[in-house]
């Protein structure tokens, strides 16, 4: 289940738009200029079912998406998409998962107040008796020099 | 036939004594001969468990993966609040105020403790540092790591949270931590290996057990635990799944 984003939510200025999620779900979003840094030491841990609905969160990634841990639980993992991610890098991400590998990229993702925070994503199948049966995703701090090539480089590929 | 116990080489040196009196307190429990055997690096521990010469470990999570899946152990129980967790340290005169003040180059200090050190240099990639722009300096304990900080021999060192914590007063106070992990998942726990599977049931409830009798209790003691709790199939394949994103 996931809801269009609140203007009562959002802290700041902020425009709109209306993105196309994967599974054919289209989700309103408010987006601001406001970057939330991401915290020294501390890993956002999450894992989704084969359809990429959460499944688990830890605390860390209750604290930079904004949502509670119930509004998470059973959302796609898709509620932390930005507006200015090219949905090409996701194509890629579930591609490379479905194959049963390994992906990492860089991603911005949005909060629920509108705001956002860079990561650096690594995301694996679970493989359980030879069949996939979930995805964990680990996102740490990411060097600014990477998110600075990003800025430029996920333009243009929109 | 006397079956073999090892635990992971990073172990406290307080707690040596403490894996000699849990492995006597486990044979009598048991039934059974067992062999304590400490390896005095992970290079000769994996030579071991390459051999299927060993029957329980107190692995390092980093192992955990080739152990359950290539060698067949199995989890048993790990102890109650104790994670691992790294620590970026400078000294305390350096001008380095964040990880990203350090510049490729930079000379890091640290032990083999695969866990600890892949930890460390996660938290060195927003400086934009790896192991192949880095300078890095083996070392065989924390109190050496410290050392080479003290001496201006390395500008950083990746160290253990508990050890850190552990160094002298007078040590600390010439150093200054940069970064400390808060992952609160990794950690290390007792398994069994495939000579003893079928009774892991039993093991796992003596284990249990152990805080119900005062036996029990001194021997947790010695070890520098509490207690020791259940930790189950799935939750050893999530530590293993966490363990393989962090590789990368």
């Amino acid at each position: 289940m996931i809801n269009d984003m609140k203007p009562e939510d959002i802290i700041g200025d902020y425009k709109e738009v209306m993105l196309d999620l994967y599974g054919g779900i289209k989700r309103l979003c408010l987006y601001s200029e406001v970057e939330t840094p991401y915290p020294d030491g501390k890993l956002i841990v999450s894992t989704t079912d084969t359809n990429g609905i959460i499944t688990h969160v830890n605390q860390s990634f209750v604290e930079m998406s904004g949502y509670t841990e119930e509004e998470l639980i059973n959302a796609p993992h898709s509620i932390l998409r930005h507006p200015d991610m090219p949905a090409a890098a996701f194509k890629d991400l579930w591609d490379t998962v479905l194959r049963g590998e390994k992906w990492q990229g860089f991603v911005k993702n949005l909060r629920k107040d509108g705001g956002y925070y860079w990561v650096k994503a690594t995301v694996i199948p679970n493989i359980r008796k030879g069949q996939i049966v979930g995805y964990t995703s680990v996102r740490r701090k990411p060097s600014r020099s990477k998110v600075e090539e990003c800025i430029k480089l996920y333009p243009t590929l929109m | 036939m006397t079956y073999r116990l090892t635990v992971s080489p990073d172990f406290t040196p307080d707690h040596l004594p403490g894996w000699y009196i849990f492995n006597t307190w486990l044979q009598k429990q048991l039934g059974e001969g067992i062999h304590l055997e400490m390896y005095n690096s992970f290079q000769a521990q994996h030579e071991a468990i390459a051999k299927d010469q060993i029957d329980l470990i107190y692995a390092n999570p980093f192992d955990a993966a080739m152990l359950v899946r290539e060698k067949g152990f199995l989890p048993l129980v790990k102890a109650h609040g104790l994670s691992d967790e790294a620590i970026i340290a400078v000294n305390a005169e350096s001008p380095a105020k964040d990880v990203t003040d350090l510049a490729p180059g930079t000379r890091i200090a640290a032990t083999e403790d695969p866990d600890v050190r892949l930890m460390g240099m996660i938290m060195l990639e927003p400086a934009d540092l790896n192991s192949s722009n880095i300078d890095l300096h083996s070392c065989d304990t924390y109190v050496l790591v410290a050392k080479q900080l003290l001496r201006g021999e390395a500008d950083a060192g990746i160290f253990l949270a508990e050890a850190f914590d552990d160094l002298s007063g007078m040590i600390k106070k010439q150093l200054k931590v940069l970064v400390h992990s808060q992952i609160g998942v990794i950690q290390h726990v007792l398994m069994v290996g495939p000579r003893l599977t079928d009774r892991r049931d039993e093991l796992r409830h003596l284990l249990l057990a152990m805080p119900s009798d005062e036996k029990g209790q001194d021997v947790l003691k010695n070890l520098g635990f509490d207690l020791l709790i259940n930790v189950e199939d799935e939750e050893m394949e999530f530590m293993i799944d966490l363990m393989d994103t962090l590789n990368t």
